[in-house]
């Protein structure tokens, strides 16, 4: 165990709670139509991207999945540009282009989220390589669930980084199911398991315990620097919520109403805000005054996120392509 | 100018557009190995930093690219036959040809995705002897399709400095085909068709392996006095609309020769093309000779019968030669 000095322990609580506050103003406005579709709440486990996160450098990269917001708010993106990303806004981070599963910034490290599982870790493999043979000490951190270990990329990627040595940690969140699938109905072992059949290391860690988290991760970040290759880490964490949005309008019965009870016991923000407490770190005073400037962040990139201009129709077609021909892309209609 | 063959050519392209951008690497199964040739001498060339075999993983190294590409790399990416696509096609058609408009232009990926013996045939048998270059094209992929050693060189280097991902398919048929090709470094463009060979009566649009084959048509055809054109898009995307356009326009008649499916495939987009632009030019019905929407069966005679071979080319040239307006 680190022994985290106040600040960090004050920046890990802040980014946590902007998280799950984050993903709470996110479902009012899904909710009120001010965002399009559905999004994958992060809910319950904002431990694992803020841990994994804080022991990473603003050139490290990210590939992250459709559960993403809690990643990219980890590695540094403004609430306020990913607000208007998800209202469609060109004031978002991706103009408007992406939407909930396809948030990038590609100038803080952040590859994307990815609408398909284990997709983002070949990707992240390719960036490793080019961080390894240019010499930098950079690395690559693909995010995954456990609904990824069955997918063959995922394992491809595994492979890959293991056989060519690549700066990179593998972070798998096991959330306990694959929408609606529980993990022992999908796999014999669990997923760190699978780790040594690569000759890479796999470990299993408390997810909800940041402090864990970010302990096992800069171990495994350092290494990885230190030219040590990759490794795998597991975090056992849990979504309160449903697998998205609109889960909650639906009849679910795939897990017990005491089952997510019992994981809400064991919260990330209340427990690390509580311990803060209990190691003289801050007072409670503090930590709502903390709470009250994240409020205040919210309500300013909500806003924010308001006044962004829609996308003019006439540019649905832009980004395509760098180099551009007449003719390309095909319109619907010439 | 020396004469070279097309793997020739190719590998001269990836030679000396390496040497020239040290950015570039190349990556599939078996490129150290070199089994055709056109992959010769570079691992001693540039190492193993930028020359990379991978374990049998098309779906990795796929997707590999578009990470390395987007850290700042220009990647090489080699399928040794056509249907291994398929098994990369989520990071293919879901990420790389996709990523660039939902990132809303935060990167760029000049990536060169090569499909090598496109169209494959001699026995190579259903699982290797694809030609799917329709389904890059619906996804929008920049594609170039080279039918003589000049292009290949030429395109292959415009293909690794295009900014966007551009897919190279070298035809199984082409690659021991011998043409002149300059020393010096030249690119080919992305857009630009040609004509093959003049002519006044009929356009032959052909793509690929099946050029060689139209120009012997048009020869033939000569003796009997009708006058054939030969036109090749050489780029399928972006498409020289206009040079089509204008190819079909001069003659008034065309027919498509190209070795992919039937349905959906090239020659029907090249036939919608025709007929939404130049109906009032034309003298008789489009006709498309193409690929059977079969599997390639294994047995030679089956073979024959799926693909589009000269005598059915001839016949079409033929019937819209002949026809006349009721």
């Amino acid at each position: 165990m680190v022994n985290l000095n106040t600040e960090l322990a004050k920046q890990l609580y802040l980014r946590m709670r902007l998280i799950r506050r984050f993903e709470e103003t996110v479902v009012k406005l899904v909710d009120d139509n001010e965002i399009a579709g559905v999004c994958h709440e992060y809910v319950g486990q904002e431990a694992v991207a803020t841990g994994v996160c804080a022991a990473l450098r603003s050139d490290d990269i990210i590939t992250s999945t459709h559960r993403g917001h809690g990643h990219i708010i980890a590695k540094g993106a403004k609430v306020r540009h990913m607000l208007a990303e998800l209202m469609g806004r060109t004031t978002g981070c991706n103009k408007g282009r992406g939407g909930s599963m396809h948030i990038a910034d590609v100038s803080l490290g952040i590859y994307g989220a990815n609408g398909i599982v284990g997709a983002g870790a070949p990707i992240a493999c390719g960036a490793a390589f080019r961080f390894k043979s240019s010499g930098s000490s950079t690395v690559a951190v693909p995010f995954f669930g456990d609904g990824a270990i069955n997918q063959g990329v995922l394992h491809e990627s595994l492979n890959l980084a293991a056989v060519w040595n690549l700066p990179m940690v593998f972070v798998c969140e096991n959330n306990l199911y694959a929408i609606t699938t529980p993990i022992k109905d999908a796999s014999k072992v669990q997923p760190h398991e699978r780790a040594a059949a690569y000759g890479m290391s796999g470990q299993l860690v408390d997810g909800m315990d940041v402090e864990a988290v970010y302990a096992a991760t800069a171990i495994a970040v350092e290494k990885a620097r230190n030219g040590g290759g990759p490794s795998f880490l597991e975090f056992s964490t849990y979504r309160y919520c449903g697998h998205q949005t609109a889960e909650r309008f639906m009849n679910t019965s795939y897990r017990t109403k005491s089952e997510v009870a019992e994981w809400r016991l064991k919260d990330p923000i209340e427990n690390w805000g509580r311990r803060m407490v209990e190691q003289g770190q801050w007072t409670v005073a503090e930590r709502e005054a903390a709470d009250l400037t994240i409020e205040r962040e919210l309500e300013e990139s909500v806003a924010f996120a308001r006044a962004g201009p829609w996308p003019d129709p006439s540019t649905a077609f832009d980004y395509m392509y760098s180099t551009t021909y007449p003719g390309l892309p095909a319109r619907g209609v010439e | 100018m020396r004469p070279l063959r097309f793997l020739q050519a190719m590998n001269e392209a990836y030679h000396q557009e390496m040497a020239r951008d040290s950015n570039t690497l190349i990556i599939g199964e078996d490129i150290r190995g070199a089994i055709r040739g056109e992959t010769k001498g570079l691992f001693e060339a540039f190492g193993p930093d930028r020359v990379l075999d991978t374990p049998i993983s098309e779906a990795a190294f796929a997707g590999f690219a578009i990470g390395a590409a987007m850290a700042g790399m220009r990647p090489i990416v080699q399928f040794q036959v056509p249907s291994l696509i398929y098994v990369a096609f989520d990071q293919l058609v879901n990420q790389a040809a996709k990523l660039p408009l939902m990132l809303g232009g935060q990167t760029k990926l000049p990536i060169t995705y090569t499909v090598m013996v496109n169209g494959s045939r001699g026995g190579q048998a259903g699982q290797h002897s694809d030609s799917p270059y329709p389904y890059l094209l619906h996804a929008g992929f920049k594609l170039v399709a080279p039918s003589t050693p000049y292009e290949a060189k030429g395109m292959m280097l415009a293909a690794i400095r295009e900014d966007d991902p551009v897919f190279f398919m070298a035809s199984a048929s082409l690659l021991a085909q011998r043409g002149d090709v300059p020393e010096d470094m030249y690119t080919v463009p992305l857009g630009v068709g040609d004509v093959k060979r003049q002519g006044t009566d009929v356009t032959v649009v052909a793509v690929g392996n099946t050029v060689p084959e139209a120009l012997a048509v048009a020869e033939r055809l000569q003796a009997e006095g009708i006058s054939v054109k030969v036109w090749d898009p050489r780029s399928l995307l972006p498409l020289d609309r206009d040079g089509l356009c204008e190819a079909v326009s001069s003659t008034g008649r065309v027919v498509i020769y190209d070795d992919t499916n039937r349905t959906c495939g090239f020659a029907a987009e090249i036939s919608a093309i025709i007929s939404e632009r130049i109906f009032d030019e034309l003298r008789a019905p489009i006709k498309r000779v193409t690929r059977a929407d079969v599997p390639m069966p294994f047995s030679a005679p089956l073979e024959l019968a799926v693909l589009p071979n000269p005598e059915q080319l001839a016949a079409a040239i033929r019937i819209v030669c002949n026809h006349k307006r009721k």
